[in-house]
C-alpha cells in the first residue's frame, strides 16, 4: 500500500503556548531567551516581535535595541517535547501513528485515514483549523514521504498536498534547507552555489557522496522516496489487540464479564490459529468520565485457553471500578510467545510438572497472592545448608546436580539459626542439656559432629559443627556449634527439626 | 454356633451395605496396603487408606508438626511415585527440600506456596484440590472450621486428590468434615544393631477420629524407605544410653 504522511509544523510552538498560559502577553512583542557564552540569545520570538525584525539566534540586547517595549522571558527548557507529546496524543484521533519531530513538528502516518474526513484536502483543513483554533500557528503538508511532507510544510509556497509520486517535482524548487540537513552541509552547498534542490538532485550519487557524505544522500533519498523512513510512534502499536465498544456504558460486574469473555474469544481464536500463547494481557477500560482503569494478568506458560484466561480475569474484575460506566474495552496481549503443542500421553503416569492444569492453577494462585510466593527448589552444589538449594526459574527448569541423601538433613530448617544455651561434658562432645525458648531438653542420644566449613570465597566467619540430637521425649534436633570449642566465643545454635 | 456364625456374616454384610450406601465403594483389588501403613490402615472403612479425601493432623508443638510432616512425606512418596507433582502450602515455609529425598520424594516436584494468612492458605488449598493433575496437597494452617473443611471435602470429591491439613491451634478444636483426624508425636528411637546414636525416626501415630472407622494408636518407624510397625511391648522397656 502506498503510504501517505502528513507533517505539521508549529511555527511559534513555545510562544503560542506561553500566550495561551498568560493572555496578557497577547499583542505584545516578547522573546524567549537562553544563556549562551555569557550572553542571552533569543531562542524564540512571537509574531509581533518577528514583525519588528527580531529573529531567533539574535542576542537579546540587539533585539531590545531594534524594538520598543520588548519583553524578555526565560525559555522553559524541555517544554517543547512535552508540548509536542501532548499535541501528538491529541492527534491520535486522526491517525493511530503519530511521531514527534523535535523541535517543532509532528509527523502523522495518515495512510487510509483521510477518506473519513472527505479526502486529503478536508483532512488537512480539519487538522490545521482545529490546531489554529486551539491557538497554535500550525502549517501542514501531505506527501508520499516524510521528507517531502516536512519540506513542503516549512518551505512550500504553492499547494500543501503533493499527489502520489509528485514529491521530486515539488521539492525541486525549494532551498536545500528543506532537506533537513546539518548547518555545515548547508553552508557548503550555499558556497558552491546550490540555491535549489533541483540544481543537485540529478547529479551522480558518487560525486555527491564524496563532497557531502552519506548522511546527505540519505536525506535526499528519504525526501524523494527511494529509501524508506521509519517513524517512532508515541504509542507503540501492540500486535495483538482486541477492542469492544459498548453501545451503552457498562456498569455491572456481569456486563464486564461478558465483555471480557467476548474479547478473549476474539484474541484466543487468533492466537490459536498462529500457534501462540499469551504471557501477559492487559485489559484497559475507558470510562465515560474520561479516565482509564486497567487490570492485568500474567501466566507461567503461554496460553490461548479462553476459560483459563477468563478465570484469571475473574479474580481481577472486583478491582475494576466502572464509576459512571465503561464505554470501551481494549484487550492488549503485551507478551506473546510460541507454544509447543503438548502431546497427549496414552500410557499411565501422572503428568507431573508439565501438566497444563497445574500451570493454570499456579497462574490463579499468582493472580491472587502474588507470583513471588510460589517456589520450587532445585539442588545447588554447596555444602552450606542455607545455600544447598536454589529457587527454580520456571516449571521447565531442571538441575544437573542430583539431590544428596548421604547426610542427615532436618525436614524443617529455620531460616535463621536460633541461639541456645548448652551444657556439654567435654570439648567436641554433643551437649548434654540444652535450653531452647526457655525449655530444657535433656539429650539422650546424639550423632555427630558433621563439620561444614564456610565457603570462604563467598563469606567470612566460623565453621559449624553439626550434631543430630534426640531428647528424652523423642524430639530430634539439629544443633551446631559455631567455631572451635576452645576459641572462647563458641556459640551453640538450633538450626532444624528432624521428623 | 451355627446361628452365631450366620449372625456374624449377616452383620458383616449389612455393615458393608451401609458403607456402600454412605458412599464407600468396595476397594478395587490391589489397593489394600497401598500406602504401607500396615495395621493403621485396618482402622479405616473397608480396611483401605482413604485416598481422595482430606485428612487433618493436629500438632500443638513444632516437634509434633515436624513428626507430622515426616509421616506425610512417607505417604507422599507413595502418591508421587508415578511422577505426579505436589503442592505444600505453609505459613512458615521452613520445609527443607533436601531432607525430603530421604523419604523417597524427588523434592523438585514439590511446589511450595508461602502464605501469610489462614484464609489464603485455605483458598489456595481449595483451588489446588480442584486440580486433578496433582498427587497431593499439604497445607499448614492454624485453624479449620467445619464450613471450610466441608468446602475442601467438596473439592476433592470431584478431583480425587488427597489433601492433608496440619493445624496447630488445638485449643479450639471442633468437628470437621475431614475423613480422619491424626496426631503424630515423635518417640525416642531405638538403636539399630546396638550402634550408638540415633535410630530410625519413630512416631506414635494416633487416629483421634475416623469417619466410619476405629480410632486407635500405633507406633510406626520410617526405616529403609518404608513404614514399619513396631509392637507396643518393645517400647515398654525404655532403652537408656549415654549420649555420644
Amino acid at each position: 500500500m502506498q503510504h501517505r504522511y502528513m507533517a505539521i509544523w508549529f511555527r511559534h510552538l513555545v510562544t503560542d503556548w506561553l500566550t495561551l498560559r498568560q493572555p496578557e502577553l497577547k499583542d505584545q512583542p516578547f522573546v524567549l531567551v537562553v544563556p549562551e557564552h555569557n550572553r542571552m540569545i533569543v531562542r524564540a520570538a512571537n509574531p509581533e516581535a518577528e514583525a519588528q525584525g527580531v529573529r531567533a539566534g539574535m542576542p537579546a540586547a540587539d533585539a531590545k535595541a531594534i524594538t520598543t517595549n520588548l519583553q524578555v522571558i526565560d525559555f522553559p527548557l524541555g517544554q517543547e517535547s512535552k508540548l509536542l507529546r501532548h499535541l501528538g496524543l491529541w492527534c491520535i484521533r486522526y491517525t493511530p501513528v503519530v511521531a514527534i519531530d523535535l523541535p517543532d513538528g509532528l509527523t502523522l502516518d495518515i495512510s487510509g485515514c483521510a477518506h473519513l474526513w472527505g479526502g486529503e484536502k478536508g483532512y488537512l483543513k480539519t487538522v490545521v483549523l482545529k490546531l489554529r483554533g486551539m491557538g497554535y500557528d500550525a502549517r501542514a503538508a501531505i506527501a508520499d514521504t516524510v521528507g517531502a511532507a516536512w519540506a513542503i510544510a516549512r518551505y512550500g509556497k504553492i499547494r500543501p498536498i503533493i499527489e502520489s509520486g509528485g514529491q521530486a517535482e515539488a521539492i525541486a524548487g525549494l532551498s536545500p534547507a528543506a532537506l533537513r540537513l546539518e548547518p555545515a552541509i548547508l553552508d557548503k552547498l550555499y558556497k558552491l552555489g546550490f540555491r535549489y534542490v533541483k540544481s543537485f538532485m540529478t547529479m551522480p550519487r558518487t560525486v555527491l557522496r564524496r563532497r557531502f557524505g552519506e548522511g546527505f544522500l540519505l536525506r535526499l533519498a528519504q525526501a524523494l522516496g527511494t529509501t524508506d523512513e521509519y517513524l517512532a510512534p508515541i504509542i507503540p502499536p501492540v500486535p495483538y489487540v482486541e477492542r469492544l465498544p459498548c453501545l451503552e456504558p457498562v456498569r455491572t460486574d456481569k456486563a464486564i464479564e461478558i465483555g471480557i469473555e467476548k474479547l478473549l474469544q476474539g484474541l484466543c481464536s487468533r492466537l490459536q490459529a498462529e500457534g501462540k500463547g499469551v504471557r501477559k494481557v492487559v485489559l484497559k477500560c475507558f470510562r465515560i468520565d474520561g479516565k482509564m482503569v486497567q487490570a492485568g494478568i500474567t501466566t507461567t506458560r503461554g496460553s490461548h485457553s479462553v476459560s483459563h484466561l477468563f478465570k484469571l480475569f475473574g479474580l481481577q474484575i472486583s478491582k475494576i471500578e466502572p464509576a459512571l460506566g465503561i464505554e470501551l474495552f481494549l484487550l492488549e496481549a503485551q507478551k506473546v510467545e510460541d507454544i509447543d503443542p503438548l502431546q497427549e500421553k496414552l500410557w499411565l503416569g501422572d503428568p507431573g510438572l508439565q501438566d497444563t492444569a497445574l500451570a493454570e492453577l499456579l497462574d490463579r494462585i499468582a493472580g491472587k497472592i502474588g507470583p513471588e510466593r510460589i517456589m520450587r527448589y532445585l539442588p545447588a552444589e554447596h555444602y552450606w545448608p542455607e545455600r544447598s538449594i536454589r529457587p527454580a526459574l520456571s516449571l521447565k527448569d531442571i538441575s544437573l546436580a542430583g539431590w544428596r541423601a548421604d547426610k542427615p538433613r532436618p525436614i524443617r530448617l529455620l531460616s535463621k539459626p536460633e541461639a541456645i544455651e548448652v551444657m556439654a561434658l567435654l570439648p567436641d562432645y554433643p551437649p548434654k542439656i540444652f535450653i531452647y525458648k526457655g525449655k530444657r531438653h535433656v539429650v539422650d542420644k546424639a550423632d555427630g559432629p558433621e563439620r561444614i566449613e564456610r565457603e570462604w570465597w563467598l563469606d567470612k566467619g566460623e565453621h559449624r559443627d553439626y550434631y543430630m540430637v534426640e531428647d528424652e521425649h523423642g524430639g530430634r534436633y539439629w544443633l551446631f556449634r559455631s567455631g572451635h570449642y576452645d576459641s572462647g566465643g563458641a556459640q551453640w545454635y538450633l538450626h532444624g527439626f528432624f521428623a | 454356633m451355627e446361628t452365631a456364625n450366620d449372625r456374624k456374616t449377616l452383620i458383616n454384610s449389612l455393615q458393608k451395605n451401609i458403607l456402600q450406601w454412605e458412599g464407600y465403594r468396595p476397594p478395587p483389588t490391589g489397593t489394600q496396603g497401598l500406602v504401607g501403613l500396615g495395621a493403621v490402615e485396618t482402622a479405616f472403612p473397608n480396611g483401605v487408606f482413604p485416598l481422595g479425601t482430606v485428612h487433618e493432623l493436629v500438632c500443638s508443638t513444632t516437634e509434633q508438626a515436624t513428626a507430622s510432616s515426616g509421616l506425610i512425606s512417607g505417604l507422599l512418596s507413595v502418591f508421587m511415585q508415578n511422577g505426579g507433582a505436589c503442592l505444600w502450602i505453609s505459613l512458615t515455609g521452613n520445609i527443607f527440600p533436601p531432607a525430603l529425598s530421604g523419604f523417597g520424594i524427588e523434592p523438585s516436584r514439590l511446589i511450595f506456596i508461602r502464605v501469610t494468612k489462614d484464609q489464603e492458605a485455605l483458598w489456595v488449598m481449595e483451588e489446588a484440590l480442584k486440580c486433578a493433575g496433582l498427587a497431593a496437597v499439604v497445607a499448614e494452617a492454624r485453624e479449620l472450621d467445619f464450613k471450610q473443611s466441608r468446602r475442601l471435602q467438596l473439592a476433592v470429591e470431584q478431583s480425587h486428590v488427597t489433601g492433608f491439613v496440619l493445624r496447630n491451634a488445638v485449643k479450639k478444636i471442633g468437628s470437621t468434615a475431614c475423613a480422619a483426624r491424626w496426631q503424630v508425636k515423635s518417640l525416642p528411637s531405638e538403636p539399630v544393631d546396638d550402634l550408638p546414636g540415633l535410630g530410625f525416626p519413630r512416631w506414635e501415630v494416633e487416629l483421634l477420629r475416623v469417619r466410619n472407622g476405629h480410632p486407635g494408636t500405633w507406633i510406626i518407624e520410617w526405616a529403609e524407605g518404608k513404614f514399619k510397625q513396631v509392637e507396643k511391648e518393645q517400647t515398654a522397656k525404655p532403652f537408656k544410653r549415654k549420649a555420644g
